[in-house]
């Protein structure tokens, strides 16, 4: 059996496709990615650009509609899938798609444009409670990326430039339109770009850790989401937590795309 | 996709900063200082301005308003020269001076510092009169609600410099992103074939992805403005529910000038704010003056400083 | 008056409320400075002389992170602060 997870973050709109896998002697079924696609809706409506990727992802995968027993949605703008069978938040698929990649994982840590959040789940993947900050820019990938601007670095240099950085520069401003003014005048004091590199991601860190906190921490964690890609915020996360091992996996921003293709396929079975 | 405009390098010849207010300056022809037997200062340095009073007797004799520059120390002198180059008067002439503001501890010249909280009561008590009791501060970086007594004392207060909501900064975003100058967002936000709903974010980081998608979705400038206008006038409106609303409400700061998010704020209140014709943005800087004249007619003028520029 | 130090952003409500004349004249010798955890409290004289205490500055902005560990996820069901401010001048509005 196929199913089909669709996430409708605030930027991107990530497609998975998921295949059951029988394996001889197995007590459960396996599941495996069959094929993912991430895109930018760019001009699109958020509902078009939903079709349009859906259908690259399934001729890239040969497959036609009817292939797919399923498709979930989640994401911000999940309502907008029309096609969906059915729609979960992200703390669910989050929860679902992490503990399917690290099963001794049992708080989710989501870190993406837009938003971030922690979750506590349980062994099946259940999310058993959440703390978000989805309405203030300060606690996610985008107070990153204002700054690598300002930077005039990409994201991934800027966190890779971090990481060459072990000074420990505080940033007052809480809100990512006062940072900017802070991050100039960084640069204009000829403070080293690794620097505030650094300083700008242990921000973050702080606040997304500060959220975590909230539901408290329990081994293992694992990060999920777009910023799994900057090295720098990882190192400065797992500071700022206190714990030895992040789980990462291999295709971040996809776990809750995963996540909701899991939930539909299970609800068939 | 948000664009942090600010940061982009220009693509070609000047950029023109939208968000760029004026700054203005006064003095009361009618009357010479030298005349005067009480002359005090408040200087209060903002994140954003910076605003020098002199008060003659009790009364407002001059006043200079500027952008605040990269240091406090700078922008008071500059402050206060602004108002030596119309008027003659020098930091020596004056008896007492007290700073406040974002920067009051950095004011050289000062004798002594009171919060900006205060001073805007006590500016708001003397530019409305004594039944003022809801003052709305809406500066550069941050919004004070206050309520105080006939007196134009402090009797509970609440201030917001964590985020740029609901601040001067927010809107001087939107001006750049809609390559409208400030001046005119105002007039422009009534400019609407029917009122729009409020931009739904807070955040100004999510409220620019939202008035960039507004645009896509085929809202002209001015009902992009409208809406943003609304937020705004929605977000400070929350913040003075929390020390509640009373009947004798005064704006200060530069938002005052903005009819766009007055009016918008009175129409939520249902109450009118009070008219003045003194600059709203010198509210901080004139309570400072005033302080200063009660401290000198109870203590008598302060010693000379030697730091005095 | 009653001192407002917090803020709202776009996540909710965080304010710690002093009443100033309450705490004007403590009776149990500034207990609240010692019940911080963070020792986020200090006294401070007003702009009307007053010798109160306020949230120190560096804590204003961040007042939803810096109280975690006293809230129900901390597995706190009662403030430490407001327990130990006899008069009733400190309030937390979350």
């Amino acid at each position: 059996m196929i199913t089909a997870g669709i996430d409708m973050g605030s930027r991107t709109i990530k497609v998975v496709l998921l295949e059951d896998l029988k394996v001889e002697g197995a007590p459960q079924l396996n599941y495996a990615v069959r094929k993912a696609q991430i895109m930018f809706p760019g001009e699109l409506d958020q509902d078009q650009a939903a079709e349009r990727v859906y259908d690259d992802v399934l001729a890239a995968a040969g497959l036609k509609r009817e292939d797919v027993a399923a498709v979930y949605a989640t994401g911000a703008g999940r309502k907008q899938v029309k096609f969906a069978a059915d729609a979960v938040t992200e703390m669910t698929a989050g929860a679902r798609g992490a503990v399917f990649f690290f099963p001794s994982v049992r708080t989710v840590v989501d870190v993406g444009a837009e938003e971030g959040r922690g979750i506590k789940t349980d062994e099946a993947g259940k999310p058993t409670d959440f703390a978000g900050n989805e309405k203030c820019a300060a606690g996610a990938g985008s107070f990153a990326e204002a700054m690598s601007r300002a930077l005039q670095l990409s994201l991934q240099d800027f966190g890779e430039a971090s990481l060459k950085s072990d000074k420990t520069i505080p940033m007052n401003a809480q809100c990512t339109v006062f940072a900017e003014s802070e991050v100039v005048s960084l640069i204009h004091a000829s403070t080293p770009k690794e620097d505030i590199a650094k300083a700008v991601l242990d921000a973050v860190a702080s606040r997304v850790c500060a959220m975590v906190r909230r539901v408290g921490i329990e081994n293992d964690v694992a990060l999920i989401g777009g910023m799994v890609h900057n090295a720098g915020f990882v190192a400065s996360l797992k500071a700022a937590m206190g714990v030895d091992e992040l789980k990462l996996p291999e295709m971040p921003e996809y776990v809750s795309a995963v996540g909701c293709a899991l939930l539909a396929a299970e609800t068939r079975h | 996709m948000t664009e942090l405009s600010a940061f982009n390098a220009p693509s070609s010849g000047e950029k023109k900063e939208f968000w760029r207010w004026d700054e203005t300056a006064w003095v009361d022809e009618s009357r010479d200082w030298r005349s005067a037997k009480v002359l005090t200062c408040g200087i209060d340095v903002g994140s954003v301005s910076s605003q020098c009073v002199i008060c003659a007797d009790g009364e407002l004799y001059a006043y200079n308003s500027m952008r605040t520059g990269s240091n406090s120390p700078d922008s008071a002198t500059n402050a206060f020269a602004g108002v030596t180059a119309r008027t003659g008067l020098t930091v020596p002439d004056v008896q007492f001076v007290v700073g406040t503001g974002y920067g009051r501890v950095n004011v050289p010249f000062s004798h002594k510092a009171i919060t900006e909280i205060a001073c805007h009561a006590r500016g708001a008590n003397k530019m409305g009169g004594n039944s003022v009791r809801t003052i709305l501060d809406m500066g550069g970086q941050d919004c004070k609600a206050i309520h105080c007594d006939e007196k134009g004392k402090v009797t509970n207060f609440l201030m917001n410099d964590k985020c740029a909501a609901g601040t001067g900064r927010g809107m001087e975003v939107i001006s750049d992103l809609m390559q409208i100058p400030i001046a005119e967002l105002g007039q422009r936000s009534f400019e609407v074939d029917v009122e729009p709903e409020a931009v739904s974010s807070v955040c100004v980081v999510f409220a620019k992805s939202e008035a960039l998608a507004m645009l896509k979705a085929g809202y002209t400038k001015n009902k992009v403005v409208a809406a943003y206008c609304q937020a705004m006038a929605e977000r400070v409106v929350s913040l003075l529910g929390r020390i509640g609303v009373e009947e004798g409400f005064f704006i200060t700061g530069g938002i005052a000038k903005n009819p766009g998010v007055v009016k918008r704020i009175e129409r939520l209140l249902g109450i009118k704010a009070m008219e003045t014709k003194i600059d709203s943005q010198i509210a901080g800087a004139y309570g400072a003056a005033l302080f200063a004249h009660t401290l000198v007619l109870k203590q008598g003028a302060a010693k000379p400083l030697a730091a005095a520029a | 008056m009653i001192a407002n130090y917090g803020y709202k952003d776009g996540s909710g409500e965080y304010y710690i409320s002093i009443d100033t004349d309450k705490c004007i004249e403590c009776p149990v010798g500034r207990a609240c400075l010692a019940a911080c955890p963070k020792a986020m409290f200090e006294t401070l004289v007003d702009d009307y002389d007053d010798e109160v205490v306020c949230i120190k500055a560096q804590f204003r902005k961040s007042l939803a992170y810096d109280c975690v560990q006293c809230k129900p996820a901390g597995g706190h069901t009662r403030l430490p602060c407001t327990d130990a401010c006899a008069p009733g001048a400190i309030r937390h509005s979350w």
